[in-house]
């Protein structure tokens, strides 16, 4: 008897965190006690993307999603769904909106305004057998592209799409491939993928690699195929060893099935991917870093031009790109520029992958069209703030991005007019904030990781943003003055014109966009001494509202540092110079007396 | 040529393709001040990073400024130097750095010529806006170089020329953001790496974070000391360089004045190294003669290429790179140390003073000439040959100190019998120096005529390489080559170790253009004019001298008769040769 | 090896899997196709249940009709098990009772290939999710 059932179980790293392997184990071991291995089959696949309700468990063929399932929920999704037929309703889905259990994900919010272009077949397939993807139109395209094009329709093909760089900056990916194909004909060139994502909170690449690797593979030899490339190097960090192990997988069967190699599909065509490890720095994410990281030198970026394209790998032309990039080739190949250019913005096409964070209801990884508003996003897909808080900013692009406010929640999204609005596309870190978060702490946490990972080589860069981090600190800390916000401003400016490289031009852009959008909550840290979330510290102030004060000593009992004086059945007070702001008299208080200022 | 038009300061200028800007603006009279980038135009030494960001420049229609030392002019490029959004980086830029510099001018070895003071004194900073954390890193001392990080500024200078001129690598930049320096790898003290301590690091870096380790302290003690007597020798690129430092011209030659206020500073002895360059010649120049007959005469054991042995930044290379092929260098001790080994038995016979109690030092336009002093095998039972060697920028502090206008200093002679020499010997100085120096005495002692012509031109030169076909009537066709830069010893070691290498006598020296810019010589900053000068004074000085072949020194002759016996003699063996070690540093990571 | 060594290797690879990975790409489309439902309850089962869906879907793969089929649990027909809900795109759901293999032969045959109503139309009691 044919295999009548598929349980799809997530794979990712994510869902893999939470035991996903575990519940692959039990789920084969019920099948075989229960005779059922011919009938149904279970799959690891790839990130399904709703990563905050996972581990994530699909049957096929009914669609059933079910959320957060435990490795002790095997037994019961085999004896009552498989053998029976019956859902097991408690792992379904429940919609935040109508409190309705949602079976079939295609109903659910999360996603109802997603489109998958670029993770079509993450969730869906193997990652770890090339029969599936190949089943799924895999190297299809290379073969179209191999057999039925020649590099320049190749080439063409991509810039009618109008695909961008979807590694943050946004240049048009069949430009870059044209200038990299033109650039010294017949000498050795490299095809580089870029999978150094770094952003905090950003996974998209990865996600991309361990649920679809061949569609990168393929990818980087149509590239190859167009600029006259016979290599190609995957750049990957280390500290991703499920998408290093997949792509190994990946690239080892590609080799087997002649897919990768010599000759390949007889069409004379030579292409091989080796991989490169990173060891983490976000700076390395910039291509003429990356590239001196591969080569095994300090990576650190070099000024432009030389771009890659002219002088890259091993002084030779080369073309990075970054992972999603690669994602769509195939696709704009299989089914035409025409039918991509047809989605999205005039000038930003296809969809773009979203790591989305925050204080948001539904965290994970999401692929939206171009042109779709914040607010589609964070309310539809995103399921609305956690906790019923108040929206108060989105933050995109990572550290090189800044935060969106209320008034940009309607903005259909692209690159340009994220660049508009203060921000930039990135490569697809999404962090919500509400009400909760300070926006000074929010530049100073952005900044912080900028200072982190700057490389050093560049003046404004090593020393102007750990200057800028100080006094970010120093308002913080409720000592800034009137003129430290003039000094942010200042150096903030000079830094972006003055950086080396991406990461340092872009590094005050969480500073700025938040100054330009909370200035009054800088101003109220600076002259109140204030912070309106109550998340700095030093400007916390304990206050005991006397009218709801017992006088039972709890609290100054209680206070590590004595700082709560006043004597039994009458109000207390706390010494303000003493107080460490530890918030235990808050705790102790029964009478909840005591508050935040 | 393929020219370019564009406009800088309101003004339109005409470039060939492919110049930066800096150089356009140079080219008009416009000065854009820069810190990271350095060139010494025509010897093969440059730093491009782009790092620094102090030559910021607005170009019209760009979105953010533009770094001048590596922006390409482009066709009718707009661009102002001094727009107020440029200055304000620039200076901007400044303050950052001097907020993580310690401000202890007034105690740094390189006050006066620090390019990062200059700067800032250039641009009127009067206070730092800046407050925040510091750099704390301990300062590190080697017996050439004192190290200290809190100045560095990330310029990369040091690290170009130990990479790429060099091929040490002993040095680079380690950690990242804030606390990014130039360090050893695992930071490790100098000595324990590769580092060949040639100094062009200290040469080129723009501030006080690398700095020769400073003896002028202890010659004025020792010259204080009744017990002692104290003998000085100076190295032939001294005279033609120290002038500068007194505001002479590059190039000036002050023979006669460094004899006098070597005298005045108190010496008992002033002689020359010059003296012992001659001594140099005789030996190496014997051994290089044998060598060569035994290698014509089908000897397959003996070493050829025969390789000059000068040079202490190249002996540390050889025995820390190449420890394998150590046979292949000359085996004769250099300038310095024959002059040391002389002066501690010879002399201090002849004056009767016991070798504890005659104190040498050397007047060296080099720093690895002071690790050179430390080595045990140049030295009697802890008591080393020369005690200890000072630079010529040491040299020129020492004559302050001592109050002595050397301007108007008369000039005086060497002593006798150690100070007189040819100007086979004064040429040691530059590259291709030594190389002539020996064929003007081997090519005559081989042929037995005397050389119908003197200047051996074809070794003369600032090309990094230089190779050249002597013929030897009745001997063979010399086959030689002068190298300057580690990176091109590299070459010709690696050729020796494929069996390829075509020559049969090659001098190798470390710094550019051989010891007139050697890493003990007044800061050039990057001016390739001064190198020139002093080049040129170098071969003007020989051609001054009446004599000019180092056989024909009397003063060697007489101590051959005297002393050695003949050269390569049982005991100039013992005095004037030496052993090199095999010192390849294998790195320990579990250290 | 199945070494790939032109394109129409790679075609032809694509579908020999076609069938085994076409559960997923239906499931994924189910409103676009014809939803077959089995009722796999224990008397369903009893009655010989899992024989007809076993039958539906091999005779739908060979006959290539884009079909889903899957278990559900009890219709609440017990009187008349095997029980199997048909779904036509655009059309309300059909329930058979009492289908065995002939009667799925002629439900595949008659009503999802030409349309035609046949024996054993159950009155529908309910709507499912």
């Amino acid at each position: 008897m044919a295999v009548k059932m598929h349980i799809l179980v997530c794979g990712g790293t994510g869902c893999s965190a939470s035991q996903s392997h575990e519940i692959v184990d039990e789920l084969n071991k019920e099948l075989v006690a229960h005779d059922l291995t011919d009938f149904a089959k279970v799959v690891v696949t790839g990130c399904f993307g709703f990563c905050e309700k996972g581990p994530i468990v699909k049957i096929i063929p009914d669609n059933t999603f079910y959320t957060r399932v435990r490795p002790s929920d095997a037994k019961e999704i085999i004896e009552e769904h498989i053998i029976k037929g019956r859902k097991v309703q408690r792992l379904l889905y429940v919609a935040p909106d109508t409190n309705q259990s949602v079976s079939d994900s295609k109903h659910m919010e999360f996603y109802k305004k997603q489109l998958r272009i670029a993770l079509r077949n993450c969730g869906f397939i193997d990652p770890e057998n090339i029969e599936e993807a190949i089943a799924r139109d895999g190297y299809a395209a290379l073969g179209k592209c191999l057999t039925e094009m020649t590099p320049e329709q190749v080439v063409a093909e991509i810039k009618k799409s109008g695909l961008r760089g979807r590694g943050g900056a946004g240049f048009p990916t069949g430009l870059k491939w044209e200038i990299a194909a033109k650039s010294r004909p017949g000498e050795q060139k490299y095809v580089v993928c870029n999978a150094d994502e770094g952003d905090p909170g950003a996974f998209m690449d990865r996600s991309l690699l361990e649920g679809d690797p061949h569609s990168i593979l393929e990818a980087m030899a149509i590239c190859g195929y167009c600029i006259g490339a016979d290599k190609g190097l995957i750049y990957i960090r280390a500290e991703y060893p499920l998408a290093i192990h997949r792509l190994q997988v990946a690239i080892k069967q590609a080799r087997e099935y002649g897919l990768l190699g010599e000759d390949i599909l007889g069409s004379g065509f030579n292409f091989d991917i080796e991989l490169r490890y990173g060891a983490g720095a976000f700076v390395c994410g910039e291509e003429t870093a990356l590239i001196h990281s591969m080569e095994g030198k300090r990576g650190e970026p070099t000024f432009k031009p030389p771009f890659p394209a002219q002088s890259g790998y091993l002084g030779k032309p080369t073309n990075v790109n970054n992972v999603e990039t690669y994602a769509n080739i195939p696709v704009i190949i299989n089914k035409g520029a025409d039918w991509f250019a047809s989605i999205g913005t005039e000038k930003s096409k296809g969809t773009k992958v979203f790591a989305l964070a925050g204080k948001i209801n539904n965290v994970g990884l999401i692929e939206v069209p171009m042109g779709i508003t914040l607010r589609e996003i964070i309310y539809e897909i995103g399921g609305g703030i956690k906790g019923g808080k108040k929206f108060k900013a989105v933050q995109t692009g990572g550290p090189s991005g800044g935060c969106l406010t209320e008034k940009h929640l309607d903005t259909p999204i692209d690159y340009d007019s994220l660049v508009a609005a203060g921000s930039m596309m990135g490569s697809g870190g999404m962090i919500v904030m509400d009400e909760d978060d300070c926006m000074v702490a929010i530049a100073k946490f952005y900044l912080g990781f900028t200072v982190d990972e700057s490389c050093g080589k560049c003046t404004p860069c090593r020393v102007g943003n750990r200057r800028l981090l100080e006094i970010l600190t120093k308002i913080t800390d409720g000592k800034g003055t009137m003129e430290d916000l003039e000094a942010l401003k200042n150096l903030s400016a000079v830094i972006k014109d003055t950086a080396l490289c991406g990461l340092g031009q872009t590094s005050p852009n969480p500073v700025l966009s938040t100054i330009s959008n909370f200035w009054d909550e800088y101003v109220e840290h600076v002259v109140d001494k204030k912070c309106r979330a109550g998340q700095c510290k030093a400007l916390k102030k304990y206050y005991i509202d006397p009218a709801k004060c017992k006088g039972c000593t709890a609290c100054a009992r209680a206070c590590p540092v004595s700082a709560i004086s006043g004597t039994v059945k009458n109000p207390h007070v706390i010494n303000q110079l003493d107080c460490i702001k530890c918030g235990t008299c808050v705790e102790k208080c029964k009478f909840g007396a005591i508050s935040i200022q | 040529m393929d020219t370019i038009k564009l406009t800088i300061d309101n003004r339109e200028v005409e470039v060939p393709r492919g110049t930066t800007i800096l150089k356009a603006a140079e080219q008009m009279g416009i000065k854009i001040p820069t810190l990271c980038h350095f060139e010494l135009d025509g010897l093969a030494l440059e730093n491009r990073p782009g790092g620094c960001r102090v030559c910021v420049v607005e170009v019209a229609g760009r979105r953010n400024l533009a770094p001048a030392c590596i922006t390409e002019c482009m066709p009718d490029m707009v661009v102002k130097t001094n727009s107020f959004r440029a200055l304000n980086a620039r200076r901007t830029v400044l303050e950052l750095m001097l907020s993580d510099h310690p401000n202890d001018c007034l105690q740094c070895p390189k006050s006066g010529k620090c390019e990062l003071q200059t700067l800032a004194a250039d641009m009127g900073i009067r206070e730092i806006p800046f407050k925040g954390r510091q750099s704390q890193y301990a300062k590190e001392f080697s017996p050439s170089i004192v190290r200290d990080a809190n100045k560095c500024i990330m310029c990369r200078r040091c690290e170009s020329v130990c990479h790429e001129y060099q091929s040490v690598g002993a040095i680079g930049a380690i950690e990242r953001g804030f606390p990014a320096v130039v360090s050893t790898a695992f930071g490790k003290n100098l000595t324990d790496t590769n580092c060949v301590l040639c100094g062009q690091c200290v040469a080129v870096c723009p501030t006080g974070a690398l700095a020769e380790v400073d003896n002028t302290g202890k010659i004025l003690r020792d010259i204080a000391n009744p017990d002692v007597k104290t003998c000085v020798q100076v190295a032939p690129a001294v005279r033609v360089a120290l002038g500068e430092e007194f505001g002479m011209p590059a190039g000036s030659i002050v023979t006669g004045k460094i004899a006098a206020a070597l005298k005045a500073i108190g010496f008992d002895y002033v002689f020359d190294t010059d003296w012992s360059a001659d001594l140099t010649i005789m030996e190496e120049g014997t051994e290089v003669i044998g060598r060569l007959k035994a290698y014509l005469a089908g000897d397959k054991d003996v070493k050829i290429p025969i390789m000059t042995s000068c040079c202490p930044a190249w002996v540390n290379f050889y025995e820390k790179f190449y420890p394998e092929l150590r046979d292949y260098p000359s085996t004769a001790k250099s300038p310095q140390g024959m002059f040391g080994a002389t002066v501690k038995t010879y002399f201090a016979d002849k004056i009767g003073v016991p070798r504890k109690n005659l104190i040498c030092v050397s007047v060296m336009p080099c720093v690895a000439k002071k690790y050179e002093c430390e080595r045990e095998e140049l030295g009697v039972n802890g008591d080393p040959d020369v005690n200890y060697s000072i630079t010529t920028r040491e040299l020129a502090r020492l004559i302050k100190i001592c109050n002595i206008d050397f301007n108007n200093l008369p000039d005086a002679e060497f002593d006798s019998p150690l100070g007189v020499s040819t100007g086979a010997a004064v040429i040691f100085g530059a590259t291709g120096g030594v190389m002539e120096a020996a064929l003007r005495t081997a090519v005559e002692v081989l042929t037995g005529e005397t050389l119908p012509r003197i200047d051996f031109e074809e070794v003369r030169g600032l090309d990094g390489v230089r190779e050249a076909t002597i013929p030897v009537p009745g001997v063979a066709d010399l086959k030689i080559a002068v190298v300057y830069g580690l990176k091109n010893a590299r070459t010709i070691m690696e050729q020796i170790k494929a069996g390829n290498c075509p020559y049969h006598f090659v001098e190798v020296m470390a710094c550019p253009g051989g010891c007139i810019d050697g890493a003990g010589q007044p800061y050039h900053h990057g001016d390739a004019s001064i190198i020139r000068a002093r080049h040129a004074a170098i071969y003007e000085a020989d051609r001054r001298m009446p004599l000019r072949k180092s056989h024909e020194n009397p003063e060697v002759q007489a101590i051959y008769k005297e002393f050695y016996g003949k050269p390569c003699s049982e005991k100039s063996h013992h005095l004037l040769h030496t052993l090199y070690f095999d010192k390849k540093i294998k790195f320990d990571l579990e250290k | 090896m199945n070494k790939i060594k032109n394109l129409a290797d790679l075609r032809k690879m694509k579908e020999g899997m076609q069938g085994k990975m076409s559960m997923r790409e239906n499931s994924d489309s189910a409103e676009a196709i014809i939803q077959i439902k089995v009722g796999m309850a224990t008397s369903g089962i009893a009655s010989g249940a899992k024989e007809t869906m076993s039958y539906l879907i091999t005779e739908l793969d060979k006959r290539q009709i884009k079909a889903l089929v899957m278990q559900v649990g009890d219709m609440g027909y017990s009187y008349a098990e095997p029980t199997v809900e048909v779904t036509i795109p655009g059309k309300d759901p059909v329930v058979f009772g009492e289908v065995k293999i002939p009667r799925a032969k002629e439900i595949i045959e008659k009503y999802i290939m030409n349309g035609e109503l046949i024996e054993g139309i159950l009155p529908a009691n309910y709507r499912s999710i």
